[in-house]
């Protein structure tokens, strides 16, 4: 769509024609890639880069005109109507250099056992599915900090999935000319369970091999994060700035590594750790908004915000005026009146009907 | 017409009976998928169909009745079957923002938020209660012989006149609790938020339909805003019709604050049956009533899509008729008379002892 299409499409006085419902839900009518304020986007193609146990795959997608654009190391929330039509949404790094609005970009999606977004975008996403997006998001963008300025040597440590952000961190540099010739020295050192498991392996090959000024550093198996193994490669480290993603494990050694330097930005990846579904109360839940975790009481998330003193909205109490919903961001609720369970994360559920099981996170 | 049938019950009949209910809900709710999805959007494809059509018909003027009714059903559709359903969480299990109860937005003056407290709330959980179920009546007329008879209640008959042609509006003044302020019993003040939300909601309302539609029509103006007008006009007698064939035609039950104390599941869900009525007729009439033709079964599960209600009819019927519960079903013509008569005669005080009305049931003090 041009510009100016996008324009009229967003003014005003279409918006006052078109109320109360806003002139996406007619676009959505005709083409699900035009949109006034919505993001969505079409998959153009879908690489797959591992195989395995937990396949890895890149989708390419073609956004609407809507979309702004990313920066190196932001992540973008995607949802997906699975089977079942239900949709769901998940947040991925984007793989690809810095797009413009509107421009193509890439996201790498590991199939995780749990994954019922990731598992159908690598096993049954097409070329031509829609998915629903949100804007990029997110600070783990390539950025000096304010000590240095200019100039700086660049260090990046990921482990296993975290390697997407700082792919993209990587795959920027280059584009936009990086050669080395600026006294820039990038190293990048990276952490997999296996050569099977390496994402990306033929492309960092050749920028290793490449005369730019980057260093490749490839570590599988047992060879995990030290630091005494990074001070090796890069003495300096502390004052390095420096991108670190990975499995929460790694991560805690490498922030301890660095203790309270600056020069370390994180982006962490959390893997989804719900326990099986039991009927008695065990765990803890947390109100995420108020900030308080307790023991579980196996009541209603609505009694047990009341009995922690919080005055949740709630009309009927019984499950059918919807006055009551909050987000659950984590965990598992179980419906009390039809005993059925549920463990996606951020889901709507009314509190007046929902009780934990297990450890449960509410927006409350 | 019931009689007092209801009244035998026990409560173990009571229990048995909520935990077949409780299956029906269970089954269905387990079965939602694709099936449901794909109706629902096909519904709201065709209403913007609809919309747009009856908005570029208006450009001519022979096509003028064909506009009108283009864009009455579109509006009628997106009131009942998408509007009324969608807030009712009908759809939230889809994930899918456009039909979610927390962001849905009618085209009607009302606020979505506060239509949802009166309706979904204090309508659902009450249904039918004489004091609490604010929609008896809309505090308006007299629906009741238990509410008292006062000379303000000969004008009954012209109060529904009215309320039918200006539904809308009535609907969005109904949570000001009027005839409360009148009476002392609410302050202005509580009345300051709400009445902020219902002025906006006006306001792009009027603007759309009143100002900007027919200005781009140029000058068939006054023609356009004459539709327009004419299909709200349209969308509000069709909707208080149905809404009041859905609570009001005779044998239809209601209840006292105190039997309804401490109610059981069972109970709760026979207070729904007994305090509703459906509409027998076509798919079609189903379909333009946002199948609230099945109010019966809407009041016992007011979250399932409503597409369901026709499937599950045939099981609660056959479970009203093992209890020996009535079951309130009519044609449109019939429940819509058996209505106004009761309008007009609740206009006059009741004369005839309560035991021996056969026009209104009202539940007995349970066995407990
Ligand atoms: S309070 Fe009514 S649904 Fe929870």
């Amino acid at each position: 769509m041009t510009p100016l299409a996008q324009r009229v499409l967003s003014s005003k006085l279409l918006g006052a024609l078109t109320a109360p419902h806003g002139v996406d839900r007619y676009l959505e009518q005709i083409n699900p890639m035009w949109a006034a304020t919505e993001v969505r986007a079409r998959v153009v193609e879908v690489v797959r880069e591992t195989s395995g146990e937990h396949p890895v795959a890149t989708v390419r997608l073609q956004p609407t005109t809507t979309w702004r654009g990313h920066r190196a190391g932001q992540y973008v929330q995607v949802g997906v109507e699975v089977p079942g039509a239900r949709r769901t949404t998940r947040c991925f790094s984007i793989s690809s250099a810095e797009s413009g609005p509107g421009e193509e970009f890439t996201i790498t999606v590991r199939a995780h056992a749990e994954g019922l977004v990731s598992k159908f975008l690598v096993h049954d996403a097409e070329p031509g599915l829609t998915v629903h997006l949100s804007q990029a998001e997110g600070a783990f963008t390539l950025s000096e900090s304010p000590a240095t300025p200019t100039n700086n040597r660049l260090l990046y440590v990921t482990g296993g999935s975290g390697i997407t952000p700082a792919m993209s961190h990587l795959r920027t540099l280059l584009r936009d000319g990086y050669d080395g010739r600026a006294n820039r020295k990038v190293t990048f050192v990276h952490y997999a369970r296996s050569p099977e498991d390496q994402i990306f392996a033929e492309e960092l090959q050749r920028i290793a091999w490449a005369d730019n000024d980057v260093s490749v550093h490839l570590r599988y198996g047992d060879d995990v994060f030290t630091e005494a193994a990074l001070r090796r490669l890069v003495p300096d480290f502390r004052q390095t700035d420096t991108w670190a993603c990975g499995p929460a494990p790694m991560m805690d050694l490498v922030r301890e590594a660095y203790g309270d330097s600056p020069r370390l930005r994180t982006e962490f990846f959390k893997l989804s750790t719900r326990p099986a579904g039991t009927e008695t109360a065990e765990g803890e839940v947390t109100f995420a908004r108020e900030g308080s975790t307790a023991a579980n009481t196996g009541e209603s998330l609505l009694e047990q915000a009341e009995a922690r003193g919080l005055t949740p909205e709630f009309g009927c109490r019984m499950g059918i005026c919807f006055s009551c919903v909050s987000r659950k961001t984590e965990g598992t609720v179980r419906n009390v009146l039809t005993g059925e369970e549920s463990s996606l994360p951020d889901e709507e559920v009314r509190i007046c009907v929902s009780a934990p099981v297990g450890d449960c996170v509410v927006d409350l | 017409m019931t009689t007092d049938t209801h009244t035998r019950m026990s409560d173990e009949q009571l229990e048995k009976f909520g935990e077949e209910m409780d299956a029906i809900r269970q089954r269905v709710i387990a079965d939602l998928g694709e099936a449901d999805a794909t109706y629902i959007r096909g519904i709201v494809k065709k209403q913007r169909q609809l919309e747009v059509a009856g908005r570029a018909l208006m450009y001519l003027p022979p096509a003028w009745p064909l506009a009108v009714a283009s864009l009455s059903v579109s509006k009628i559709l997106d009131n009942m079957e998408i509007g009324h359903n969608v807030m009712h969480g009908q759809y939230d299990w889809m994930g899918d923002p456009g039909l979610n109860s927390r962001m849905y937005e009618w085209d009607n003056v009302c606020p979505s938020s506060q239509w949802k407290y009166s309706h979904n709330y204090i309508h659902h959980t009450f249904t039918n209660v004489l004091g609490k179920d604010r929609d008896i009546g809309y505090g308006i007329l007299r629906m009741d012989e238990d509410q008292k008879w006062h000379p303000y209640y000969l004008g009954n008959p012209v109060y529904a006149f009215l309320l039918m042609v200006f539904f809308e509006w009535g609907v969005a003044m109904h949570d000001l609790e009027v005839e409360n302020l009148v009476a002392g019993k609410r302050s202005i003040s509580e009345n300051k938020a709400l009445h902020a939300g219902i002025m906006k909601k006006v306001k792009t309302q009027a603007l759309k339909d009143y100002l900007l539609f027919p200005a781009l029509t140029g000058p068939l103006f006054p023609l356009t805003l004459a539709g327009n007008a004419t299909a709200n006009l349209v969308r509000n007698v069709w909707a208080f019709n149905i809404i009041f064939c859905g609570h009001f035609p005779a044998g239809v039950a209601t209840f006292s604050e105190e039997e309804c104390e401490d109610e059981s599941r069972g109970h709760w869900y026979y207070r729904q049956l007994l305090g509703s009525a459906n509409i027998s007729g076509s798919k079609l009439l189903h379909l333009m009533s946002g199948n609230l033709s099945h109010q019966i079964e809407h009041h016992l599960f007011p979250d399932i899509p409503a597409r369901r209600y026709p499937e599950i009819a045939e099981e609660v019927r056959e479970i009203c008729e093992r209890y020996g519960i009535a079951y309130n079903t009519g044609p449109l013509h019939r429940q819509l008379g058996s209505v106004a008569k009761k309008i007009c005669k609740m206009a006059l005080p009741t004369r005839r002892s309560k035991a021996t009305d056969p026009g209104t049931v009202v539940d007995h003090k349970l066995a407990a």
